[in-house]
């Protein structure tokens, strides 16, 4: 059945046109949130997000109902926040915009069914300021969604009441990580905080706080609408659900599909974005994102599950795949990947702060012919400066996954420039 | 009731960026939204303004001015009625969003972040815009245009 195989895409239309609240609900809109309202206590809502399998679309995956059973409930009376992280700034990455411009009411009821969980009376969309035609969609659903009874007081007569706030961001890639979001929505500039405390116990202004991706967010109706046993048996792997998946570069057709968990990334790219373009052979691949490292075609049988991504010596990150052909220099892709991580550090912490310009002159000089034969140690020893546990925040070490899997996969090609200038 | 005046900004501002206020525990927590609202009626964010808001919102100016800095849509700087942002992320870098940017400054005789001279335009490089599937892109204004060729780059300038 076309439509339970694919819940999270099942209203988006070829002609990218907006589902109205009459369209949702006729393809079993808000019925997951009439059942959790009416039939399940928060806890019980938990559990069955739990016992589903859903991990983080964001990148890191997370289990989300665990991140939600971690939220004290023990004082009721506490203000608790839950936070839609709709500010995808990844590149190579355009899944959730789909999500949020052609079915604003799969999030909405998502982050309703969340807020009812965590018991939070007020919830925030973080979106990207770019995203003009997001921002229009979801202020008409969140009228559409108030006027029916879905959002305010006594959401469908039960005690449970919620507001939804729509603010959008001024751009920065790191607003993503979720406590630099935080800090935006405090009206700061987004540098990380110290954890712990985690948001999920001390978050927006000091008060317990969740924050979804809106991909995870929008699974969730459909995981009480259908069933535990339905979501888990979607998956072709050990991961649970559907997912997003995209490719982008010089592929025939690229594109996003929604396709089981498990999908082997083959798939992906020689079906569904039907394979490189005429005249172009594959090279290698960022399986989810910038911050991923290189994979190459080798490992076209690898299946986009987390712990199978991270197997094969990367992530699967956003699952929006980066395609390297064999006429783009990967000296040249890197460069351009770290001059957007270097711009885009938030300068808070000192390894980041330095480090990611260093990679920068670095490889511009090597392209320039300036480069010496040491200068790959230098970079290779910044990739592990820049790593796990030397910084803030996980900006550094994602900058450096495409540099430390370049210098693995094509190192030849940093040396040919070497070796050009010693000519 | 009065409304406090603040000088260097508009009645309109102040009455938007005020009722912002509602949605957030503070007003710090408006600075961001503040500033937009600035922009959106004068394109820019000048020093007269800025102050005039970090009063509105009891921070101080040092304060504002961070987190003006921070962000790239903010402007600090007169930008042209239409700001043009191309997309230099790795997808569109890999499928030509430099001839892209090169381009657009040729025709409109400018550096990037300069105005145009007739005030019309003024180009930024910009993050992943998320429409990669459709690279190169450009945001024109609010506007997203797809699949960016020399001929669209001569259709959005209108020439």
């Amino acid at each position: 059945m076309e439509t339970l195989a694919k819940p999270l895409t099942k209203n988006i239309r070829p002609d990218r046109a907006f589902t109205t609240l009459a369209d949702y609900e006729s393809t079993g809109g808000y019925q997951g949130l009439r059942k959790a309202l009416a039939e399940l206590q928060p806890k019980d809502v938990q559990q069955w997000v739990k016992d589903a399998g859903l991990r983080g679309r964001g990148g890191a995956g997370f289990g989300t109902g665990l991140k939600w059973s971690l939220v004290p409930l023990d004082d009721l009376s506490q203000t608790r926040y839950l936070v839609a992280n709709a500010d995808e700034m990844e590149p190579g990455t355009f899944k959730d915009r789909m999500l949020l411009e052609q079915d604003p009411h799969q999030l909405i009821e998502g982050m309703i069914i969340a807020a009812y969980a965590i018991q939070a009376q007020k919830a925030y969309i973080f979106l990207r300021g770019e995203y003009h035609v997001a921002k229009f969609r979801l202020e008409q659903a969140l009228l559409e969604a108030k006027s029916k009874g879905y959002l305010g007081e006594h959401i469908l007569n039960s005690a449970f009441n919620l507001e939804i706030v729509l603010h959008t961001g001024a751009g920065r890639y790191i607003c993503g990580e979720e406590t630099a979001l935080l800090n935006a929505l405090e009206g700061k500039r987004a540098t990380p905080r110290a954890k712990p405390p985690f948001p999920l116990v001390s978050g927006l202004w000091g008060k317990p706080t969740v924050v979804n991706n809106v991909e995870t967010l929008c699974n969730v109706p459909h995981i009480l609408h259908y069933g535990v046993e339905w979501y888990q048996g979607l998956a072709r792997g050990v991961d649970k659900g559907t997912k997003l998946f995209g490719a982008g570069g010089r592929v025939k057709h690229p594109g996003l599909w929604e396709l089981p968990m498990g999908t082997p990334i083959r798939e992906i790219i020689e079906q569904h974005a039907g394979g490189m373009r005429d005249g172009y052979k594959l090279r290698g691949f960022l399986p989810g994102g910038a911050s991923t490292d290189f994979l190459l075609p080798e490992h076209l049988d690898v299946v986009m599950d987390f712990e199978a991504v991270a197997k094969a010596g990367s992530r699967m990150g956003t699952g929006v795949i980066i395609v390297l052909d064999d006429k783009t220099c990967p000296v040249r892709m890197v460069l351009n990947l770290e001059q957007f991580f270097a711009q885009e550090s938030c300068g808070w912490c000192t390894p980041c702060r330095d480090g990611l310009p260093w990679t920068v002159t670095l490889l511009k000089d090597i392209i320039a012919g300036k480069g010496r034969i040491e200068d790959l140690d230098t970079l290779a020893g910044l990739t592990r400066m820049l790593g796990p546990g030397n910084t803030f925040c996980a900006l550094a070490p994602g900058a450096v996954e495409p540099l430390q899997s370049a210098l693995k996969y094509f190192r030849a090609d940093f040396e040919r420039y070497i070796a050009m200038e010693r000519a | 009731m009065n409304e406090p005046i603040f000088e260097g900004l508009s009645l309109a501002e102040i009455r938007e960026i005020n009722a912002e206020m509602s949605h957030y525990e503070n007003k710090t927590a408006v600075s961001i939204e503040a500033l937009k609202i600035v922009q959106k009626h004068r394109r820019w964010v000048s020093d007269q303004c800025l102050i005039a808001v970090a009063e509105l919102l009891d921070i101080s100016p040092a304060q504002l001015e961070g987190v003006a800095t921070f962000y790239n849509l903010i402007y600090r700087q007169p930008v042209g009625k239409t700001v043009i942002h191309y997309c230099n992320s790795v997808t569109c870098w890999m499928l030509g969003s430099d001839q892209v940017g090169e381009s657009l400054c040729r025709h409109l005789n400018v550096e990037l972040g300069e105005m145009s001279a007739d005030g019309e335009y003024t180009v930024l490089p910009i993050v992943c815009l998320g429409a990669c599937d459709h690279a190169p892109v450009v945001m024109v204004g609010n506007e997203l245009k797809f699949d960016i060729t020399e001929d669209a780059v001569n259709e959005i300038l209108g020439r």
